[in-house]
């Protein structure tokens, strides 16, 4: 089930899409993006909340820790 | 632009997301991991019944998780529960109910479903407080807490639950927090999957309910706070009971085989009608 950070690197460009409207910005995908992928931006979403972006997507593994951490199904990791 | 679509919302109910746990709640990642878990195994949702209590965390399973749910009376998710398994064996039973139903209220539904080693997997979500009603004192709170009903500090010490679930003779019994999500994730599948009663204790946080009063304003803060209490059951093994204050021991806290209470109970009635019916063969 686990498979080395750097194999998941190997495979190819991640895709990290964040579905606006169900964000509630608690900034967890920030804090405990393990290389700081998410940064705290000033756009809001319909709600008020203040979105992720993503500063660099090449920084991205694909280790899923955001995707699962997420209490909202907000952040989708794709391995293309 | 249409937004993104999760392949994780074909387990919960879509047409009523955004769900309504505050921001930072840990109940969306015990949601989150548990749909994980259960795309993990395959299973079909026709086949399973999730049973909830009151509070919070019973949001998660009703009505979010897309599958047949009982939202039960307060404390009741397990007697519920072992109902359901009885008649229905086929059935994967969930129990996800908050500390309040599962340990307080239903404190001796739990030891009684353990004993009995019923096939159940109870997912119970701990964030220490009675979040919903507005922070009184729980089983689990710990001592010191000021809360609602303890405004000068609570003088009594918490239930450790997932010890006591092993001394009443549960199958699997395990404890995670939010912080540590894989692990969560891959311990929940074993819990589906064993037969026999399995428990795990989650670890949660509250940051609007039970953080403001001890200064975790944030989940993020609960979640840092997790990661440094976090002590791991084999390096926790042999040590003193002053070490382990404030630290919460993580990982599989047993596994093992026993008979089940239902497969017993059915064997048991299938003797006794195979029984008598010989016996009125015999008579006509």
């Amino acid at each position: 089930m686990y498979t080395s950070l750097l194999e998941r690197h190997r495979r190819g460009r991640k895709l990290i899409e964040i579905t606006e409207n169900l964000c509630k910005g608690c900034e967890i995908c920030i804090e405990f993006c393990p290389l700081k992928v998410f940064e705290k931006s000033d756009k809001l979403n319909r709600k008020g909340y203040y979105l992720p972006v993503v500063t660099d997507e090449d920084l991205c593994v694909g280790c899923r820790l955001c995707e699962l951490l997420c209490p909202e199904f907000a952040i989708i990791i794709t391995n293309e | 632009m249409s937004e993104p679509r999760h392949r994780l919302m074909d387990f919960v109910r879509e047409e009523i997301m955004p769900h309504r746990f505050c921001s930072g709640c840990g109940c969306g990642t015990v949601l989150n991991a548990f749909t994980n878990a259960v795309e993990g195994l395959g299973l079909d949702s026709a086949e399973m019944v999730c049973v909830s209590g009151i509070g919070c965390s019973s949001w998660i399973p009703s009505p979010y998780f897309r599958a047949d749910t009982l939202h039960t009376t307060h404390g009741r998710p397990i007697a519920f529960a072992t109902g359901v398994k009885i008649l229905r064996p086929d059935l994967t039973v969930v129990v996800i109910a908050g500390d309040g139903d599962v340990a307080g209220i239903g404190g001796n539904h739990l030891i009684h479903a353990a004993r009995r080693n019923i096939d159940l997997s109870v997912f119970m979500v701990n964030n220490m407080i009675y979040g919903m009603t507005g922070g009184q004192v729980a089983p689990t709170t710990p001592a010191g807490v000021v809360t609602t009903t303890t405004p000068h500090s609570n003088v009594e010490p918490p239930f450790r639950v997932a010890d006591l679930v092993v001394a009443a003779g549960a199958s699997y019994v395990a404890r995670w927090t939010t912080y540590h999500v894989f692990p969560l994730l891959e311990s929940m599948q074993n819990a589906i999957k064993r037969k026999g009663f399995s428990f795990i204790e989650i670890m949660s946080q509250c940051p609007e309910n039970y953080g403001r009063r001890i200064g975790l304003r944030t989940g993020i803060d609960f979640l840092k706070q997790f990661k440094e209490q976090a002590l791991r059951v084999e390096k926790a093994n042999g040590m003193s009971e002053e070490e382990l204050k404030d630290r919460i021991v993580i990982g599989k806290l047993c596994d093992k085989e026993r008979p089940e209470y239902v497969s017993e109970l059915h064997r048991i009635t299938r003797e006794q009608v195979d029984k008598l019916k010989k016996e009125m063969g015999g008579a006509a």
